[in-house]
């Protein structure tokens, strides 16, 4: 094997451990965002196994914003597979008294800003990204949003004031599964063409297939080498990926069954285990 | 206002009342149009939706622009029910709110679901600053109200009225405590619930719930409490509030909100304009964001729960 296919095939088991991670956290209440833990498996994988840099102190110096607040059951499951919450911690995920909430407050460890209330995380990491460049300190800023918060207005005010201040070490990440709270993302209210939109706010643009881990890489390495402008990946993911017996949420925002059907989806993860 | 009393919490629950009367209200009346957020399937808007298609505006997430949208319905006559959960409603579209809808003489319903710390999740959907926000808009009518019943009259009486209203809502299985038959809701009334006289307490919206729920406990340890309820925080009828309060030493306000601002503000002005000698306890979320969880967890913790609050109560005499 290559140095390039050892990585490849620990980014798997990376994603595999984080999806395996994802239904243990939902299973304990029988519910959970585990459609979109496990759609942005593979991110989180190459994101901070990968893209994000660490500090001589070990900590990641590059920042991940997540504006889409319920998507951090995928940032708790990455966090967990390195050791920052333990397997007991996140099994309490959404119960009362737990700091696992569903949709947690700056703080947290690894939660950089409160999202949530959707559409304001993207305005707090261009504030990010212009205090790291005030700073001169290099450190990249990557910001996950929802295809649900670009309807929200205030997402293209930020991205108008990335491109505008050309802040080349931003990277907006668009979580784009196609579904939104009332349905499908095309018929509540279109946002496509998403790439099209960013150009023309002043980012390089690109749109990726999110579970091939090749052009999620590739697309990484675009932005990195993008100076002069903001990046705008948009990720096509499918909300549930990888797991056949929660196929049925592929276009449901949150997911609650028996837990026998969580049961099920455990043994279908471990049989397409890397 | 007509005293009258009630019996105890019932358990008895109505099923999405909020889509029965908004369906109902749709049938009666053609100029009605009603916007959501990307959350109708979370706010008992769908059966409207689905029965009047063409009067029904999908706005996706993007709370200020519906709004925006509202008010330029009402601006050709129409009357717009725009509905989201609270805090998207008043902290997202503040500005579009009172400029749109509160500075002219075109009007709408604002309805505003996951009032209070009815929802699990935290300061992210929390409304406990709404009613203290809608209040302070001149010419805004203010409503939380208690159960099924009150909430499908109190969106009749905002249909009815000539001026933009903020009606809390109430989804899915919703508590009845007030018999439906006969029912009408009145805009600025208050009502006593309970007249026991040993203590003195005011409610709102699910507060006075809450603090039935804590009279019913207090009734076992021998102490019969006065509950009046204020269901419209705006306009309030601050006379018949000071004449409740002029009985007690104290009277212990309850609130699903922040005590800033709403329940305890209105009940300490209306003291504070009659010249009243009544201290005033609040109850509700204190000046903390309060926590996540279930509804009886995060009662609990902010001691509002049945035994708790009674405790409370039975301090406050
Ligand atoms: C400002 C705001 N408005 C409304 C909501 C309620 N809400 C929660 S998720 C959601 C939409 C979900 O769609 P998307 O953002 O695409 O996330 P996905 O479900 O695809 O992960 C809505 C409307 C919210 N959290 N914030
Ligand atoms: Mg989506």
């Amino acid at each position: 094997m290559t140095a390039l296919e050892m990585d490849r095939a620990d980014l798997a088991r990376h994603a595999h451990g984080i999806r395996r991670r994802v239904l243990e956290m939902c299973r304990g209440r029988g519910q959970g965002y585990a459609g979109q833990g496990l759609a942005l498996a593979d991110l989180m994988a190459c994101l901070h196994h990968h893209e994000l840099r660490r500090g001589d102190d070990g900590r990641y110096r590059d920042a991940l914003v997540i504006s889409t607040g319920h998507s951090a059951i995928a940032l708790f499951a990455v966090l967990g597979e390195l050791g920052v919450y333990a397997a007991e911690e996140l099994a309490t995920y959404g119960m009362d008294g737990s700091r696992i909430e569903e949709s947690p407050l700056e703080g947290l460890p690894g939660f950089e800003i409160t999202g949530g209330s959707l559409g304001q995380g993207l305005s707090q990491a261009v504030g990010i990204a212009l205090a790291e460049r005030l700073a001169g300190s290099g450190n990249r800023v990557f910001c996950l949003v929802s295809d649900g918060e670009l309807q929200e207005g205030q997402t293209w005010e930020a991205a108008m004031a990335a491109g505008h201040h050309r802040l080349e070490d931003l990277v907006v990440l668009i979580d784009n599964n196609r579904t939104q709270a009332d349905g499908l993302t095309a018929s509540v209210m279109g946002v496509e063409p998403v790439p099209e939109k960013f150009a023309a706010f002043g980012f390089a643009a690109r749109r990726v297939d999110a579970h091939d881990v090749d052009a999620l890489l590739a697309a990484f390495a675009q932005a990195r080498a993008t100076r002069d402008r903001p990046s705008a990946i948009v990720l096509e993911t499918t909300l549930a990926k990888g797991v056949p017996c929660l196929e049925e949420y592929r276009n449901t925002h949150y997911i609650r069954v028996e837990d026998a059907v969580w049961a099920r989806a455990l043994d279908e993860l471990e049989a397409a285990a890397p | 206002m007509s005293p009258e009393t009630t019996a105890p919490p019932s358990p008895r629950t109505r099923d999405a009342p909020f889509a029965d009367a908004l369906l109902a209200l749709g049938r009666r009346r053609d100029d009605i149009v009603v916007l959501s957020a990307d959350l109708s399937r979370y706010t008992d808007v769908l059966p409207f939706a689905q029965a009047f298609p063409d009067r029904f505006f999908q706005c996706g997430m993007a709370e200020a622009n519906m709004i925006g949208i509202a008010g330029g319905l009402a601006k050709r006559g129409l009357l717009p029910i725009a509905v989201t959960y609270g805090v998207f409603a008043t902290r997202r579209a503040y500005d579009q709110v009172a400029m749109a809808l509160c500075t002219g003489p075109s009007r709408a319903i604002v309805v505003a679901f996951l009032p209070g710390i009815t929802t699990p999740f935290r300061a992210t959907h929390q409304a406990i600053d709404d009613l203290a926000l809608m209040r302070a808009l001149p010419g805004m009518t203010v409503i939380d109200p208690l159960d099924a019943t009150e909430l499908a009259g109190a969106l009749d009486a905002a249909a009815a009225h000539d001026g933009t209203v903020y009606l809390r809502g109430l989804r899915g299985a919703v508590r009845e405590h007030v018999e439906p038959d006969g029912f009408a809701f009145e805009l600025g009334a208050v009502r006593t619930l309970l007249d026991g006289g040993d203590v003195g307490v005011i409610g709102t919206g699910l507060g006075t719930e809450w603090a039935l729920e804590a009279s019913e406990r207090l009734a076992q340890r021998g102490v019969h409490a006065s509950v009046l309820h204020v269901p419209t925080l705006k306009p309030v009828d601050q006379a018949a509030i000071a004449a409740f309060c002029a009985r007690f030493e104290v009277v212990t306000t309850v609130e699903n909100h922040t005590t800033i601002g709403g329940l305890a503000s209105v009940v300490a002005e209306a003291l504070a304009r009659t010249g009243a000698a009544t201290r005033v306890e609040a109850a509700g979320v204190p000046d903390v964001w309060a926590p996540a969880g279930s509804l009886d967890h995060i009662k609990r913790e902010l001691g509002l729960d049945p035994d708790a609050l009674a405790t409370r109560l039975e301090e406050n005499r």
